[in-house]
């Protein structure tokens, strides 16, 4: 059999990227174990491994959980302690799983795996129902702005794949998910364990008439999600070669944050304001005729005007405004609590510069979104309101607009260690 | 001008190659010395193509740093070369075997030449005063590799400290190190081995001739088929002949292993490789399959 497009997807296939959130008791492990190995992301040897050390444990079962759990001491402790990226694909897409422990620090590592998906996955045991903590990270992921969300109600067949018990736990979520933002909700029930609804739908509840996991994953539609008119590109390199060939060449090299960008374009280089006109788009050695998020590509202009690092190229009449004064949602992601005063690195984009935190104007209780304003303070893995004021001026747009342009991180200056996350209102 | 996308999507490959692209460029402005470490293998091959790309028309702006082991397969020193010659890119070559003559590192007969490559890989860093090192490591080797980072931070002894890692989001990499610590950098975090394999088949890149299937005298070894060679003395019972034989991976020649395959275009590898039921590492490298947690123990030594 020769390789051709249609039998060898790589070349074709899109992509999902989603994080998993839910505890080891809510079987997140074994169901994603599940998708590992029914999609043949699994190979004999790792299998056998698994396998061997189940036997060896005593277990009567192969723990599909022991294929994820990836460093020693995790292994010994039998928890997971970080965030682990794990990769399977379909015939026309490829899946990068963030998959986030449950419990030991879960916002800081929640958070993390949230920060690059398209979509969230949130367990819940159906015995169980919803609990804070699955509150908890359906609130992550709206915060964090996850378009998608499924909520994954697993151990069906414990409850006798009833009914009730589904309509019951999807009631109380969609309730409680009007004070979030999340534009898209699916809740399917399923057995991790027994397969039900995982690749196939389930012969066991012909009441759901909805999707499979695996279907729904496959086809959720995560193309649109990204903004295609608001033209934003940070620039990140500036390409000189001063060789023969390319004597005069200047090129602006980044990825596309936003929007799409053509040549003979008016644009304006933030924060100096400057205008010019796209000469040319190069992608390597071929120029295109337009770019568009995430490309990497190469932006020459018409006119010799002075671009650097950290400046934006956007439209002239569609560009962010330069500001020092930044209101933040901050998750903070150390043991020493954040505090009014403090000063810290900023990156946001490209561009590097110096961050002093003026108020902390509430600390957000992610089980019941009440905000406490008594704070004064955020402690590890607590999530609030944050006034900054930096030394260089952000090129910045709110996070629900762009997660790109609207996020940034805080480092520590002493340490080096990234010790916060923002997201700009 | 080339218009390729009239519904405004990239395949995943592209985006994939977009987001290594991004991580070179960071790494090229935001660290003094970057060095790309090179093996000869597929995906270093990959890495530099991307190197290549990202910086083009200029030349790549860092070095290429190559640990020789000294039992290095010839026809993976020949690419090597070719493409250092075609990019123009300086190649700073650190020496097992020099290594072993200034005593920096102890060979005692027993420890492969992969473990040897450590010491030898730290001390070049330290000699070159390196900040940043690419490595081709992707997150679908291996467990332990699934929970590093793309920007993956050494202490002053190279050491990987596994629980004590930067958080890592959105495509904001902090490259903040102290003097003496220095960066892994992993661009091909998210590429798995079939996206290698498609990548090279699409950009048309030259690889190594020992990924494809050729005539070579072998002989069993730990379940393993080794190739013949001086490095490879033969051990008594072991018997040579000759086999239709491609390697996954390439390394260290005394510890790599051969599979017996007749693939001799990229489309009959990835057609090898879709139905392969073994991961690459866990068929042919010996240096692996010692105890579960063997890669792991090596990463915190400062393995690539």
């Amino acid at each position: 059999m020769n390789a051709t497009p249609e039998n060898h997807p790589g070349r074709s296939m899109d992509l999902l990227r989603f994080a998993t959130a839910g505890s080891v008791d809510d079987g997140k492990s074994t169901l994603i174990g599940r998708l590992l190995l029914d999609s043949k992301a699994i190979f004999e040897d790792q299998l056998e491994a698994v396998e061997a050390t189940s036997l060896s444990k005593g277990y009567d079962y192969t723990d599909l959980a022991l294929l994820t759990d990836g460093l020693r001491s995790e292994r010994e402790q039998g928890i997971t302690i970080d965030v682990a990226y794990r990769y399977f694909a379909t015939p026309n897409r490829k899946f990068i799983i963030a998959d986030t422990p449950g419990h030991v620090q879960y916002t800081r590592n929640m958070v993390t795996g949230a920060s690059t998906a398209d979509l969230g996955l949130v367990l819940v045991d159906a015995r169980q129902g919803l609990t804070e903590q699955s509150r908890r990270h359906a609130v992550i992921l709206s915060l964090l702005r996850v378009p998608h969300l499924v909520l994954a109600v697993n151990k069906m067949d414990l409850v006798d794949y009833d009914e009730t018990i589904y309509q019951e736990i999807y009631r109380d979520f969609t309730s409680f998910a009007t004070k979030l933002n999340i534009p898209d909700l699916e809740v399917i029930p399923i057995s991790a364990l027994k397969g039900d609804n995982v690749v196939k739908r389930s012969e066991n509840m012909p009441w759901y008439d909805g999707p499979s996991l695996m279907h729904h994953l496959e086809h959720v539609h995560v193309a649109s999600d990204r903004d295609l008119v608001d033209a934003r590109f940070p620039v990140q390199y500036v390409i000189r070669p001063k060789s023969d060939d390319f004597h005069d060449y200047r090129g602006y090299a980044g990825q596309l944050a936003g929007g799409v960008l053509k040549p003979g374009d008016e644009v304006v280089v933030l924060p100096s304001g400057m205008t010019s006109r796209i000469a040319a788009i190069d992608l390597f050695d071929k120029e295109i005729a337009e770019a568009f998020p995430p490309m990497s590509v190469t932006v020459r202009l018409e006119d010799d005007v002075d671009v650097s690092r950290g400046d934006m190229i956007a439209r002239v009449k569609n560009a962010p405004t330069p500001s020092q004064d930044i209101d933040a949602m901050i998750c903070w992601m150390t043991n020493e609590p954040l505090r009014p005063r403090q000063k810290l690195a900023i990156k946001h984009t490209t561009r590097t510069g110096r961050a002093l935190i003026k108020d902390i104007q509430y600390r957000l209780d992610v089980n019941s979104l009440h905000r406490d304003q008594e704070t004064g303070e955020l402690g590890l893995n607590e999530i609030g309101r944050v006034q900054l004021r930096t030394t260089v001026p952000l090129l910045c747009d709110s996070y629900s607009k762009n997660r790109t342009t609207g996020s940034f991180i805080l480092i520590d200056e002493a340490t080096g260690v990234t010790v916060g996350a923002g997201m700009i209102n | 001008m080339t218009q390729t996308h009239p519904d405004y999507q990239l395949s995943q490959l592209d985006q994939l190659e977009a987001e290594s692209i991004h991580i070179f460029r960071e790494v090229a402005a935001e660290f003094e010395k970057p060095v790309l470490m090179f093996s000869g293998g597929k995906d270093s091959i990959v890495m530099l193509r991307l190197a290549e790309k990202a910086f083009y028309p200029a030349k790549i702006p860092f070095p290429v740093l190559q640990v020789d082991t000294g039992f290095d397969f010839p026809e993976v020193l020949a690419t090597r070369d070719s493409w250092v010659a075609r990019l123009g890119v300086r190649l700073v070559v650190a020496s097992v075997e020099e290594a072993i003559a200034k005593g920096i590192v102890v060979d005692d007969g027993k420890t492969s030449r992969n473990r040897l490559q450590i010491g030898t890989l730290l001390n070049a860093i330290e000699e070159e005063g390196f900040t940043a090192a690419f490595g081709g490591g992707r997150r679908d080797e291996e467990k332990a590799r699934a929970k590093e980072r793309v920007y993956s931070h050494r202490d002053d002894f190279g050491q990987w400290d596994p629980k004590n890692q930067r958080p890592e989001l959105w495509s904001l990499y902090n490259g903040r190190i102290h003097g003496g610590e220095h960066m892994r950098i992993f661009p091909l975090s998210n590429w798995t081995e079939l996206d290698i394999w498609h990548y090279i088949g699409q950009e048309q890149i030259e690889i190594p001739s020992i990924y494809f299937s050729h005539q070579r005298r072998v002989f069993q070894r730990d379940g393993m088929l080794l190739s013949e060679s001086e490095h490879n003395p033969l051990k008594s019972g072991e018997t040579v002949e000759e086999r239709t034989v491609r390697f996954r991976t390439v390394g260290d020649l005394t510890l790599t292993g051969c599979v017996e395959s007749t693939a001799s275009t990229i489309d009959e590898i990835i057609d090898e490789i879709a139905v392969a039921r073994v991961t690459e590492r866990g068929a042919t490298r010996g240096d692996d399959r010692f105890s579960e947690a063997a890669m792991e123990d090596r990463k915190k030594e400062g393995y690539f």
